[in-house]
């Protein structure tokens, strides 16, 4: 094979740095790519070009969506009502054919999200899902023992307060909207951002406590 | 799978996703912008695995499993082409 060979020139070892062997079902999937570039059916650098817009989405965004919500009232309901239209108010677009659901945790309702049968998760907002919303684990016992799961995680919700579990799937997705912690009642929006943790958004964990004041 | 009977604790360790995975998920939706394949026939080729390869696979693998199997259905490539350029590729990368 020549050096300068349209796949292999300069790209990164699809494995990582460390040397770690691939295996079939990846290579295969690598062929697969390189094929279909070359018969046509997809461009050269489509793969890297959607690669480069799922590295840019994270938990961040989720987060500054819950800020929002927080210190925006008018902005919450929309964002309940009608997810859609208030994402993309503040530039987040949800892909059309999904529906995005904001589920709201308040005093008496906390929410778990789940994908029982796969890993839906609403990656446009959140990147991608974290190996264990992915697990046999969590996809089994989060419906059937949520506290159990929740308490793993080091969340333990009061009984009192009921536990509502959502089924994701591909056409709806959820994203919780979490409680505002309390304490952070003169907090501004842009201080908020960084409470929210992506677990948080999940329903598996609660947003971090304003830092102490010093 | 989801409500199964299960007692195993949750494994909450991340891994940083590999080249070829982060490859995977772009392909599949590059596919997916282009309307040749959508999300739930991908899901029906997952769920079409075998249960114990389906458990011996990681998350990424069943997709390319999957992936395969439709573009295959659609006559897009064929098994045998995409096995020849597996060994390629895996002369080259290993």
């Amino acid at each position: 094979m020549s050096a300068d060979h349209g796949h292999g020139g300069g790209r990164r070892h699809p494995g990582l740095a460390e040397g770690l062997s691939l295996s079939e079902p990846a290579l295969r999937l690598l062929a697969m790519e390189e094929l279909l570039v070359e018969k046509g059916v997809i461009g050269g650098d489509d793969v890297r070009r959607v690669m480069d817009v799922i590295a840019a989405r994270s938990p961040a965004d989720g987060a500054r969506v819950v800020a929002r919500a927080w210190t925006d009232p008018a902005f919450k309901l929309r964002l309940l009502e009608d997810p859609r239209a208030a994402l993309a108010e503040v530039g987040y677009p949800v892909a059309s054919g999904a529906v995005l659901s904001v589920v709201e945790n308040t005093e008496a309702v906390h929410h778990l999200v789940v994908c029982t049968l796969c890993s839906c998760y609403p990656t446009s907002l959140l990147g991608p899902p974290p190996d264990w919303y992915k697990s046999f684990a969590y996809r089994s016992r989060a419906v059937a023992d949520p506290r159990g799961v929740m308490r793993e995680f080091g969340l333990e919700v009061d009984e009192a307060v009921e536990v509502r579990v959502v089924d994701s799937a591909a056409d709806l997705r959820y994203m919780v909207l979490p409680r505002r912690p309390e304490g952070t009642e003169g907090m501004a929006e842009e201080d908020l951002v960084a409470l929210v943790t992506r677990d948080s958004l999940v329903g598996v964990g609660a947003p971090n406590p304003p830092a102490a004041e010093s | 799978m989801g409500g199964a009977p299960g007692e195993d604790p949750i494994d909450r360790s991340e891994h940083r996703l590999m080249e070829w995975e982060r490859r995977t998920g772009a392909l599949v939706d590059v596919l997916r912008e282009k309307r040749l394949i959508n999300t739930d026939e991908l899901r029906r080729g997952i769920e079409a695995i075998p249960a114990d390869e389906y458990r011996r696979l990681g998350y990424y693998e069943r997709w390319s499993s999957s992936l395969e199997a439709l573009l295959v259905e659609k006559e897009l490539l064929t098994t045998q082409e995409i096995g020849r350029r597996a060994t390629v590729v895996g002369e080259r990368w290993g």
